[in-house]
């Protein structure tokens, strides 16, 4: 058998892991042979859309990565920015979506535990977690068993590690029924000097893995689930979801920022998707140098397992680092006050080649470069669709409603509701630093440090998959200024994004025309604000036999805000403060709004142009007025319109109001466009807003009133805003 | 006077704790597998989820080294203050009466509550009044107090029901709306909700600290 030549056995082995032809010719010519099984395994990995990005890299080059407060940007386990005075937050969003659908409850919560170590990978004490999720319509029996046990799987995880869940987002829509999608976002805290990154360093050094035994779960996690479209027989996957052990974690946790503290290690790098052969490549690959891995140490739940069983399993709760040999006996006492198993698995070598042992015999040895740079990228064959290719949702709501009636219809539609009996399944307040939480306001906010002081982040998550099925251009770009928009709301510049790009299969030209617009959008509405791409995440063929899922790009930003006592809320507190609407001069339309989604109205094809730059202004004045301390609340104007931002700053604090808009049609109460604010407070304060700031009304009394359109008892709002309950009896 | 803070593998609190408590005295961590308590006048043993808690809370918890050196500063009148999970804890090694089941509602519950002080003579209580009402947050999946009728009377009649949640504030079911017991001596108690989460109005309200604040001043020099 001659070099370049394939096997008619290995080839099908090949297809059978998700390769095409042409890439399994082009790994033998790599390698100049055939792999065996172990190396095919691995390069299978490696080379899936997961691990290579490769119907995606090109196109990511397009978003800006370079910022005044990056400190870590793309490559790394997790992206950093400076918040001042020597401290980083470390971030990172990732997608967990075809493990969830198979089996919610683990698929969410080692999404968590998996998002938690790319934050600790890099020497940073994750501080918060948010979750971007996406069901069908909770009228079908598997989005609720989804929703469930998603957002089980969640809490089970973050509550149990000590790191708070302190925001989020859900949505419920059609497309999703099949594919649902769990995104999870971490934030980490580091001084800035003590940021390690995972490239191996220094021949010689010894290779350690810490924490759990490997097992068999997860194994083709990347590829066969990953990267494939999802079909009526994924109950036969679910082996290839990993199982989650946070209290595992939680000693890795401790005892990795321990080692970090001492100064003990030179790198450091998690075991994520393809466990062992991605982490040890990517590590040797960022220092250019070789590893060697003997198989045969690393502690086993099986003791059967083959060798590449042991360099792809997924197995939850491993680290992997890189020590000096002389630091051996310290990581050990460390790692054993801990109660966390570390095991010499192999060394750092200079040959530039991932060498795999079983003892003394060599089983796989491969060029790393060509398992981490020569996997093909492809080029996307874009096609604009020439209609709309998601069929209307179902109508719920009679369009001849009029206000009141549409009022409560949008406030207890899902989409819309309350996230408490979500979110009260988190711990939103564990390490003390939570000044706002769920709800409280349109951003969470975290003191950096417990007993204040040291200034204050913001963080939200955004992302709305209907508007961007309406047009993957300006959606993305309303989902970039929306989140930028609650950043504002409590008095928080943006500092650096964190994206998943949650899209159907890339070698669909409709979907690749979403996906090329949407980072387009992306690319242009992140340049006008000055903020970079610290890193993400891209999770593509999330279809089913139902066809794709609404293009759903998550964003996920953190800004810096200097004092958090001033930052506002989202409710009216104080009878008699005055209600100003501040816009950017965006006109609200209806198509393609939640209430378009409740009449059953086709998506349009195309959403109203966002002029970037006015809104950038605008949040640039909400932001100045926020900080000033002189605003009681600040609420961003999203989803069904100023109505209903109106009733939810009513309801958050239970106070009434009594406005009159300058257009009360069903339109301009319930359309939607970006850059527009609600304010109260003392009528000094919204004077400080120049003409901007349009007064409508006052604050007070029990119930919400516009005239010329209706009035609503608080008790009436809050018993439609409360309809998500029923979903979790 | 110095606080010493429980640290299990698991705990998720006992640094909030710390904080807590450095607010009214002297604190530090004490290790679960360590059998001395250093001196320490008071123990906290935190909330989270000692050892994983996947036998039953607090199952595992009872048996570490440091539960027999806080169980002999119990019984010689030390005091003892166990927050959820801690309370758990202190249940499953018989130091406290009753126990904690899942919640009514059989999911995790963080949420602001507003409990009222039933018993202001205790060390752990003596900075509020009877009918004082603080608010503090809960978070937990087995927080429902439960003791046989005949003990509720008893724990009643000896003055050991020292916190209760305000009406329509019980978020788990506990019976009686029990939210934190004592001892017959006092000296022990264990509380559902979580006072450290309560000592700055910033991160939510600072009622939580005049626990706390008790039994500092409790133990201060006269």
């Amino acid at each position: 058998m001659s070099a370049g030549a394939a096997s008619a056995d290995r080839l099908a082995e090949a297809r059978a892991l998700g390769l095409n032809d042409f890439e399994y010719e082009l790994i033998v010519e790599k390698m100049g042979r055939e792999p065996n099984g172990v190396e095919l395994a691995v390069f299978s990995l490696m080379w899936s859309e997961h691990c290579a990005y490769k119907h995606s890299k090109k196109l990511l080059g397009r978003l800006p990565t370079e910022g005044p407060h990056l400190l870590m940007g793309p490559g790394e386990n997790a992206g950093a920015v400076t918040v001042g005075s020597g401290l980083a937050i470390a971030f990172k969003v990732e997608s967990h979506n075809h493990p969830s659908a198979v089996e919610p409850f683990q698929g969410a919560a080692t999404g968590v535990g998996g998002i938690l170590r790319d934050v600790f990978a890099v020497g940073a004490r994750p501080i918060a977690v948010l979750d971007s999720l996406r069901f069908g319509e909770l009228s079908s029996g598997r989005s609720r068993y989804l929703l469930d046990g998603a957002v089980s799987g969640i809490g089970h995880y973050g509550n149990s590690i000590g790191v708070p869940t302190v925001g989020g987002e859900v949505y419920f829509e059609g497309p999703y029924e099949q594919n649902c999608l769990v995104n999870a976002m971490c934030l980490g805290i580091a001084r800035e000097d003590r940021l390690i990154r995972s490239a191996a360093a220094g021949v010689g050094n010894l290779l350690v893995l810490m924490g759990a035994r490997t097992g068999r779960d997860g194994i083709g996690g990347a590829s066969v689930l990953a990267s494939a479209e999802l079909d009526s027989k994924d109950a036969s996957k679910r082996p290839t979801v990993q199982i989650g052990d946070p209290f595992e974690e939680k000693r890795l946790l401790e005892c990795c920022l321990e080692l970090l503290d001492r100064g003990a290690l030179r790198s450091l790098q998690d075991l994520g998707a393809a466990g062992l052969s991605s982490s040890s490549s990517e590590m040797a690959s960022k220092g250019e140098v070789g590893l060697d891995i003997d198989v045969s140490r690393v502690p086993l739940r099986e003791d059967d397992m083959e060798p590449f069983e042991i360099m792809v399993s997924e197995s939850q709760e491993r680290m992997l680092c890189v020590i000096e040999p002389d630091k051996l006996a310290e990581l050990e006492e460390v790692c054993g006050r801990w109660e966390v198993r570390a095991t010499a698995i192999g060394e750092v070598t200079g040959g530039r080649r991932l060498r795999v042992l079983d003892g003394d015999e060599v089983v796989g040895d491969m060029p790393v470069d060509a398992l981490v740079d020569d996997c093909p990228l492809y080029d996307l064959e874009p096609a604009a669709p020439s209609e709309q290719i998601y069929a209307p949702p179902p109508r719920v709501l009679d369009p001849a409603a009029d206000a009141r009636e549409t009022l409560l219809a949008l406030l207890s539609s899902h989409n819309l509701a309350s996230r408490r009996p979500l979110f009260e399944q988190y711990d939103s307040i564990v390490q003390s630093r939570t000044v706002r939480r769920p709800e409280d306001a349109d951003a969470a906010v975290l003191q950096l440090a417990p007993d204040g002081g040291e200034g204050a982040i913001a963080v939200s998550i955004d992302g709305n998959g209907r508007r961007v099925a309406c047009d993957p251009y300006t959606g993305t770009v309303e989902a970039v200024l929306e989140c930028a928009a609650n950043l504002a709301c409590v008095g928080a510049e943006p500092l650096g994004l964190t994206n998943c790009l949650n899209f159907g299969n890339p070698e669909k030209p409709h979907v690749a025309w979403q996906l090329e617009r949407s980072v387009a959008g992306m690319a242009d509405a992140l340049r006008e604000l000055g903020v970079p791409v610290v890193g993400g995440n891209v999770s593509l063929y999330n279809e089913s036999g139902d066809g794709p899922i609404y293009p759903t790009p998550v964003v996920g930003m953190v800004g810096a805000l200097p004092d958090a006592a001033l930052a506002p809320r989202s409710g009216f507190s104080e009878e008699g403060h005055v209600v100003a609407f501040v816009s950017a001069g965006v006109e609200p339309s209806l198509p393609g709004s939640e209430l378009a989604k409740l009449r059953g109205d086709e998506l349009p094809l195309g959403l109203p142009e966002v002029d970037v730059a006015a809104v950038r202004e605008m949040l640039d004045a909400v932001r100045s007025a926020a900080r000033g301390g002189g605003l009681a609340s600040v609420h961003d104007v999203a989803e069904g319109g100023v109505a209903v931002a109106l009733a939810e700053s009513c309801l958050a604090r239970g106070v009434g109001a009594s406005v009159s808009l300058p257009d009360s049609s069903l339109d301009a109460m319930f359309g939607e466009g970006v850059g527009r604010f609600l304010v109260a407070g003392e009528r000094s304060a919204i004077e400080a807003l120049g003409d901007r700031a349009a007064v409508i009304g006052t604050v007070g009394g029990d119930a919400l009133e516009i005239e010329g359109a209706g009035s609503w008892s608080l008790s009436e709002l809050r018993d439609a805003h409360a309809a998500l309950a029923e979903a979790f009896v | 006077m110095r606080f010493g803070v429980v640290r299990f593998p698991g705990s998720c609190d006992e640094t909030d704790a710390l904080l807590a408590c450095k607010r009214y005295g002297d604190a530090e961590l004490l290790w679960h597998g360590d059998s001395d308590l250093w001196g320490v006048d008071a123990v906290v043993v935190p909330g989270g989820f000692s050892y994983g808690d996947y036998l039953r809370v607090g199952a595992i918890a009872r048996f570490s080294p440091v539960m027999d050196a806080v169980a002999e500063h119990a019984r010689a009148g030390g005091i003892v203050f166990g927050i959820c999970n801690g309370f758990q804890v202190l249940c499953e090694a018989g130091l406290l009466p009753g126990a904690l089941l899942p919640n009514a509602g059989l999911r995790f519950v963080c949420r602001q509550v507003d409990v009222e002080v039933v018993n202001a003579d205790t060390p752990f209580t003596r900075a509020c009044e009877p009918g004082d009402i603080l608010s503090i947050p809960v978070k937990h999946t087995t927080g429902r107090y439960y003791a046989p009728e005949e003990d509720l009377r008893d724990l009643d009649a000896h003055g050991q029901i020292l916190l209760r949640y305000r009406e329509g504030h019980n978020p788990n079911g506990s019976v009686a709306d029990i939210a934190g017991v004592s001892n017959r001596e006092r000296n022990v108690m264990g509380l559902m909700p979580h006072p450290e989460h309560a000592v700055d109005p910033l991160t939510g309200s600072a009622d939580g600290g005049r626990l706390f604040e008790s039994m500092a001043t409790a133990l201060a020099p006269a």
